[in-house]
């Protein structure tokens, strides 16, 4: 099968073209090591099907970045029939830069002029035909957005890729001419592919091009000696790009006719920046977009109405799908969602439980509460996941996104984060899944790592009943402080251990500059409603996969451990505490006695243990563990997890164990601070670059949630022990501070 | 009079001259389109005064403070 290669800027259009040109046989993949997407699908309109495939955007292809490198080599190495450069014509100029390095490669290239509406609705004309003299290739004027001039591009494009064609550099006014000639020459005789692209990489001194032409290197070194601009120096990188925009400025830009010839009009869209980033307003604006985001996934009294409605108002009262549109307030459609999901999946569970009526209890209990209990606690969370994941999207493609990142940079920088950073942050504290997948939009390896790793500690969604079940049993059992305090508080904690530990990894593992901002802001514009939906499908495909292979193996583990004991007798739910689980909580308790919940705590404490275990398949567990085992406990007494959040199962178990204020702190601290869900385990393992660095990840999760909670424990016990903790983090970052200067000053020498 | 991006207050525009620094910010830079003779207007500044957003070969780009300081242009006067 043939293969075209889709090439262009960021914001040029390329996925609106790539979703137009291969409509639903696209699929996502990851290139071979990285997590940049690959893209990939076929177009059936030509004689025969043509396989596109879509490179990331970039804007050039120097080394730099890991983008610029993977459409770089998929190019040289690869071989595609045809480069599709497809360029947005608002930006000729800087549009045309790539399109001039394209063309050095031994490769066929065709230009797709796109965003053609949009310039000749400002009134703009472009000469196709003078553009297609001067490049020597075919320029065709598309519009992916209207679904114009495609067929003809690619007919185009077809016609183009039987024809081989030979690179062809535009640096012909520079010094440099001479040298890319000879280095040329001398590639050619040793045979190198693409030689054109590889002499004036090399004259740059390109530092992927001088690890592979060493013996060639010399050539330019020797030339650079004797040649010195006299404005450049021996810049030759500076030089090689001036005169590639020269180049441009001279031959193409004149194609492009204006009608205005005002060079900074004000557009709709600068009206609309001049308001969301303006120096005041910018900030409050962005934070009450953020609240409106989560108030729409996760709000139950929609827009604060509930007061309007009657008291007791129910929604559907009395149909299956009572509540569902709301209980004394009206849900966002996030919750309204998952109400939906939650009467589907428990139909199904119904349904698959009378099947199984006459079967043995184990048999029902592991495939009803184990493996569809396992599977649809997963699902439940996927509308919100997506409705979360649907408004992050619509702010990145209408351009807010960047404008964000432009306004918080300057407040992230002093923690080596750049603003583009904050946004995967916050996401956390709705559902770490999106938020994990997120921080694909960051460039910088080390920045994207250390803030996968610190997400979990923004406490999610999940996490919530696990604060307000304790710390409503707090308030009831000792009497003390305020559920909204404790709340917020550890909230608090959460965000200053996820900071501390971005500073440290910064300073220590992960170091490296705060990567630069040099970064385009596209004009605003509508988000396309196709190219939204084919997102949210492709996330909602992954996410379900990993429901159904690791999540499910995982879920299915739990549940035999928990109502098996070792004699591989079936126990019912109310005797949990004679199961494996039960045996294995015992074991690992003591590991927990430094958090205050280990072996001080009286016979049963070993179920705060098993609680925090069972958080991993779903923080949501944790509760409703303590909610069963509260009820094998004391036995006859009913007690609804549902009704009071889990408040009176945790008084419960604070009184037949004995465990102490400081230690309950300690216990949502931890659970807060250690491994996420599953499911996030799983977002994280996909981001990230190796299998050791995900080891080091549940490694840190695990060690940091150690650390914080023993430190809310001791602290919260004897509050003297505060001292030891600031002298110890006093010691340890002066130490790092110390031992960062002297490896400075060993580099420098 | 030449003055580096970082000192230019905003609506003021200039011609780059030079620009200077690390060679992969550098780089990042001309491959942006800020190459020498490339007019640049500056636009606005972030709230917190940092960092700054241009235009430069008829788009928008931000980039800070400690990178507009490699850029040294000519200044255009407004007349």
């Amino acid at each position: 099968m043939l293969r075209f290669a889709l090439a262009g800027n960021p914001n040029s259009g390329k996925t609106t073209l790539f979703n137009s040109l291969t409509g639903s046989t696209a699929h996502v993949g990851n290139w071979p090591g990285v997590t940049v997407d690959k893209k990939e699908g076929v177009y059936k309109k030509c004689a025969e099907p043509i396989a596109i495939v879509d490179l990331p955007g970039i804007y050039s292809l120097s080394p730099y970045t890991q983008e610029e490198v993977i459409a770089r080599n998929y190019i040289l190495d690869e071989k595609p029939d045809c480069v599709i450069n497809i360029i947005d014509a608002t930006n000729l100029e800087r549009n045309l830069y790539l399109t001039t390095q394209i063309l050095e490669i031994d490769v066929p290239v065709i230009l797709a002029l796109n965003m053609m509406d949009a310039v000749e609705k400002r009134g703009d004309k472009i000469d196709a035909s003078e553009l297609e003299k001067r490049l020597g290739i075919p320029v065709v004027k598309i519009s992916a957005l209207k679904s114009t001039g495609l067929d003809k591009l690619m007919e185009r494009a077809y016609e183009t890729c039987k024809k081989p064609r030979v690179g062809k550099t535009v640096i012909e006014d520079s010094a440099l001419k001479h040298l890319i000639g000879d280095v040329k020459i001398a590639l050619e005789g040793q045979g190198v592919l693409n030689p054109t692209f590889h002499a004036v990489k090399l004259a740059e001194l390109d530092e992927l091009e001088v690890l592979m032409h060493k013996d060639t290197v010399n050539m330019v070194e020797a030339f650079k000696k004797t040649h010195k601009d006299e404005i450049f120096g021996d810049d030759f990188e500076a030089l090689v790009a001036d005169a590639r925009y020269k180049y441009i400025t001279k031959y193409f830009s004149p194609a492009l006719k204006r009608k205005n010839e005002e060079k900074f009009t004000v557009t709709p869209s600068d009206k609309a920046d001049k308001i969301l980033t303006h120096k005041i307003w910018g900030i409050p604006i962005f934070l009450v977009v953020l609240f409106a985001i989560f108030h729409l996934t996760f709000s139950e009294n929609l827009f604060f109405l509930g007061g309007l409605l009657p008291e007791g108002w129910v929604s559907f009262e009395g149909t299956a799908f009572e509540g569902v549109f709301g209980v004394e307030g009206i849900n966002s459609p996030g919750v309204m969602l998952m109400g939906v999901m939650e009467v589907i999946t428990t139909a199904l569970s119904e349904v698959v439980s009378g099947w199984l009526s006459t079967s043995p209890e184990w048999v029902s209990g592991l495939i009803c509460d184990g493996v569809l209990g396992g599977i649809f606690a997963i699902l439940g969370f996927l509308p919100q996941i997506l409705v979360l994941f649907l408004f992050f999207s619509i702010l990145e493609d209408s351009g807010y996104m960047a404008r964000i990142a432009f306004i918080l940079d300057r407040a992230l920088r002093k923690f080596g984060l750049s603003g583009r950073a904050f946004l995967p942050m916050i996401m956390g504290f709705g559902c770490s899944v999106p938020a994990m997948i997120n921080t694909r939009t960051l460039a910088d390896e080390k920045e994207k790592l250390a803030t996968v790793r610190v997400i979990p500690f923004f406490s999610c969604g999940a996490k919530l009943p696990i604060l307000t079940a304790v710390a409503g049993a707090i308030v009831m059992h000792f009497g003390v402080g305020n559920v909204d305090v404790i709340t917020y508080g550890m909230y608090i904690v959460g965000i200053i251990t996820a900071l501390v530990a971005v500073i440290l990894m910064r300073e220590t593992t992960l170091k490296g500059d705060t990567p630069p901002f040099i970064m385009e802001l596209p004009a605003y514009h509508a988000p396309q409603f196709k190219n939204l939906i084919m997102l949210l499908w492709d996330k909602a495909k992954h996410f379900i996969q990993k429901a159904f292979t690791i999540i499910l193996a995982s879920t299915i583990v739990i549940w035999v451990i928990s109502h098996f004991d070792f004699g591989w007798n079936y126990l019912t739910d109310d005797k949990m505490q004679e199961s494996i689980l039960g045996g294995l909580g015992r074991l690992i308790q003591p590991l927990f006695t430094p958090l205050g919940f280990g072996s001080q705590l009286k016979a049963v404490g070993w179920v705060f243990a098993v609680a925090a275990i069972s958080g991993l398949i779903a923080k949501e567990n944790v509760v409703s563990t303590l909610g069963t085992l509260a009820a094998c406990l004391i036995s006859g007494a009913i007690i609804d997890v549902e009704a009071d959040g889990g408040v009176g199962a945790v008084a419960i178990m604070i009184r037949e164990t004995g465990i102490t204020l400081p230690a309950l702190l300690a216990f949502i601290a931890f659970n807060m601070t250690t491994i996420p869900c599953f499911a996030a385990v799983a977002a994280a393992k996909g981001e990230m670059p190796n299998k050791s660095a995900f080891k080091w990840t549940i490694l840190f999760w695990i060690v940091t949630s150690y650390i914080v909670s023993s430190a809310v424990y001791l602290i919260g016990t004897a509050w003297w022990t505060a001292f030891i903790y600031v002298a110890v983090a006093v010691l340890v970052g002066a130490m790092i501070k110390l031992y960062n200067k002297k490896r400075s000053n060993k580099e420098k020498n | 009079m030449k003055k580096t991006l970082d000192k230019f207050s905003i609506g003021e525009s200039g011609v780059v001259v030079a620009v200077d620094g690390e060679r992969k910010i550098k780089r990042r830079l001309y491959d942006m389109g800020i190459t020498s003779g490339a007019e640049i207007y500056l636009r606005k500044k972030a709230p917190l005064g940092d960092p700054i957003e241009v235009t430069v070969r008829s788009y928008e780009l931000s980039l800070r403070n400690s990178e507009a300081a490699c850029i040294t242009l000519e200044v255009k006067t407004n007349a």
